[in-house]
């Protein structure tokens, strides 16, 4: 079987940072990337299945990092195959700019129809917008059942269902046990995500990523972009400051004034 | 914009109502405001095996028109959910749809939004109606920016509002109660009983009224250590941010925010190396003394913070135990 992971590429933004001239955007050179947080750990419970299968010498299971994005998006599938990952996959073209997450779905669903995975899971959110809507918005193009914010996971490779505790607020938990295929987002703790070694970040380099064009995909232009997305950006901009009133000086002037107010808590 | 129906979407568990869903009539009572268009009329959409039963405590100002729908499943199933919003938007055709941004909406409001064509976005803060149309802000780049959406050519547009944001003292009121047939709907998932998490042996983070909270900043485990004797030494309960207690250093039952312990109870809450996920405000920003400390300056905790320190939370831990010595 074939579990496919989609993955993003999510920019962070430094201390200090401006607003794009139109608007729209932060100026690109104040963004630092990485792997999104939560796709670490959807992939890691990709890999779980995949090892848990090979020793009890079951079916294959091939894990499949698929990315939207443009050439530098290669380095997040490169820790994806360093960490074990069979393939990779990236998908872009100009048109695609502008896309939510809706439009960035539909490109995942016409993959996901190309790969026939068992089960696809996505990160629950991503760490620099934080939409949540990714994995289940592929889940309905699929017209597959879903399950999302999944912190534990029972599943052995070729069953036909998965059962999956999705964590709820506050903490409380309940099991859903679902029919694959089926899409699974991943939330944070599920696991505990691996570092790649050296020796395999290096191979991972020189191993190949597919780039299929969105004509092999069949995907139309008004399926993306602003055309196919369900909101679009007309203004970012820095909200005002907290009301954080700062505690200046030293920090043993800094600490006196914070044990300052603990005593004066304690007091009243 | 001119704004036929709002369709609200109520949230309840385990037989009781969750208090966003009067925070999303708040909201669609504003839009209505708002519009010009005093006709608009909010209508509340109950989905459950209970649902008639919940008719009654959604009785208040604002609500126009109760809608139960009685399903076989007596809680939250995404699909059911999906399958009886489907019907009600075709039957309602409405202009905007409100639903509270906690985890059962990210269960099935995209697969909602994507079916049917929907404008739609998530964990939205403000509500606005600029020139005719609608706009929505949420945050960006870990709540950094502010995002303003608009939803060009979107007949229906669905918003997934951020608990806590708006408010409603609810007023009685006498809205009419409608029973709406569900349609067959199969779900190809079953969920199970709901299961409370396991705090026993541990202090319960909602009683205590002084906390000392360690976020990631610690970086390792045994740093927790002197964390741990610090909030001995001044007086306080030792909580954590999600990394703390995903990694295991510290128990889940001390962890603060929205999939942990709401600070209920909490007066001081001092924040040390929290950059302020929205999940963890969730379970603090109420609090009425927050002081944060954090080498980031423009770190989000600072926002919902009285005070705040701009610092290496190790020195200023170092500095003070000195104080309390």
């Amino acid at each position: 079987m074939k579990i496919l992971v989609p993955v993003k590429r999510v920019a962070a933004l430094e201390d200090d940072f401006r607003i794009r001239d139109d608007g729209l955007d932060v100026e690109d050179e104040y963004l630092s990337f990485d792997l999104n947080e939560w796709d670490t750990f959807a992939l890691e419970q990709a890999m779980l299945i995949k090892e848990a299968a090979t020793a009890q010498a079951g079916a294959a299971v091939e894990v499949v990092a698929v990315t939207i994005g443009p050439d530098d998006a290669d380095e997040v599938l490169r820790a994806c195959l360093a960490k074990g990952a069979d393939r990779a996959i990236r998908v872009w073209a100009d048109a695609i700019t502008g896309s939510d997450p809706i439009a960035i779905a539909r490109i995942l669903a016409a993959v996901a129809r190309r790969e026939s995975p068992g089960l696809i899971f996505a990160g629950a959110q991503s760490a620099d917008q934080g939409h949540a809507m990714t994995g289940v918005a592929l889940a309905a193009l699929l017209d597959w059942p879903h399950v999302a914010v999944v912190t534990a996971l029972d599943y052995g490779a070729g069953q036909d269902r998965a059962n999956a505790t999705r964590e709820l607020e506050g903490g409380v938990l309940q099991d859903v046990d679902v029919a694959c295929p089926a899409v699974l987002t991943i939330q944070l703790g599920i696991n505990k995500p691996r570092y790649a070694s050296l020796r395999a970040i290096k191979q991972a380099a020189a191993k190949p990523i597919e780039t299929p064009t969105l004509s092999e995909l069949g995907i139309g232009a008004d399926a993306i972009g602003p055309a196919g997305s369900a909101s679009r950006v007309r203004r970012v901009y820095i909200p005002e400051k907290g009301r954080a009133q700062l505690i200046e000086g030293s920090a043993a002037e800094k600490a006196a004034r914070l044990a300052q107010i603990i005593r004066e808590y304690k007091a009243a | 914009m001119t704004v036929g129906t709002i369709l609200v979407v109520a949230e309840h568990r385990g037989g009781e109502l969750r208090p966003v869903t009067f925070e999303l009539i708040a909201a669609a009572q504003g839009v209505r405001g708002r519009t010009g268009n005093p006709g608009g009329r909010v209508a509340v959409a109950v989905i459950g095996a209970k649902a008639a039963a919940l008719a009654d405590a959604l009785k208040v100002d604002g609500v126009d028109e109760i809608l139960t729908v009685e399903t076989p499943q007596a809680e939250f199933d995404a699909e059911v959910t999906e399958g009886v919003l489907g019907a009600l938007l075709a039957e309602l055709t409405p202009a905007l749809v409100l639903i509270g941004h906690g985890v059962d909406a990210m269960g099935y409001a995209a697969a909602l939004a994507a079916r049917h064509g929907l404008g739609f976005a998530t964990d939205v803060f403000k509500v606005d109606v600029q020139a005719g149309a609608l706009v929505a802000t949420r945050g960006g780049y870990g709540q950094k920016v502010n995002v303003e959406l608009d939803f060009p050519g979107k007949a229906t547009v669905m918003l997934a509002l951020r608990a806590g944001t708006f408010k409603l003292e609810p007023a009685p009121a006498a809205p009419t109660v409608r029973s709406v047939a569900a349609p067959s709907v199969v779900s190809r998932a079953r969920f199970g009983a709901f299961v409370a998490p396991n705090s026993a042996g541990d202090v319960d983070m909602a009683s205590v009224d002084f906390i000392l909270s360690v976020g990631r900043g610690v970086g390792e485990e045994d740093k927790v250590e002197q964390f741990r004797e610090l909030a001995q030494t001044i007086g306080a309960t030792l909580g954590c941010s999600r990394p703390i207690a995903d990694s295991g250093w510290l128990p889940k039952s001390r962890q603060v925010g929205q999939s942990g312990k709401t600070a209920s109870s909490c007066k001081l809450y001092i924040a040390m190396g929290i950059s302020g996920a929205i999940q963890h405000l969730a379970g603090m920003k109420h609090v009425d003394t927050v002081v944060a400390v954090n080498t980031d300056a423009n770190a989000s905790i600072f926002s919902v913070a009285k005070y705040g320190i701009v610092g290496d939370m190790f020195e200023i831990a170092e500095e003070l135990k000195k104080q309390f010595a």
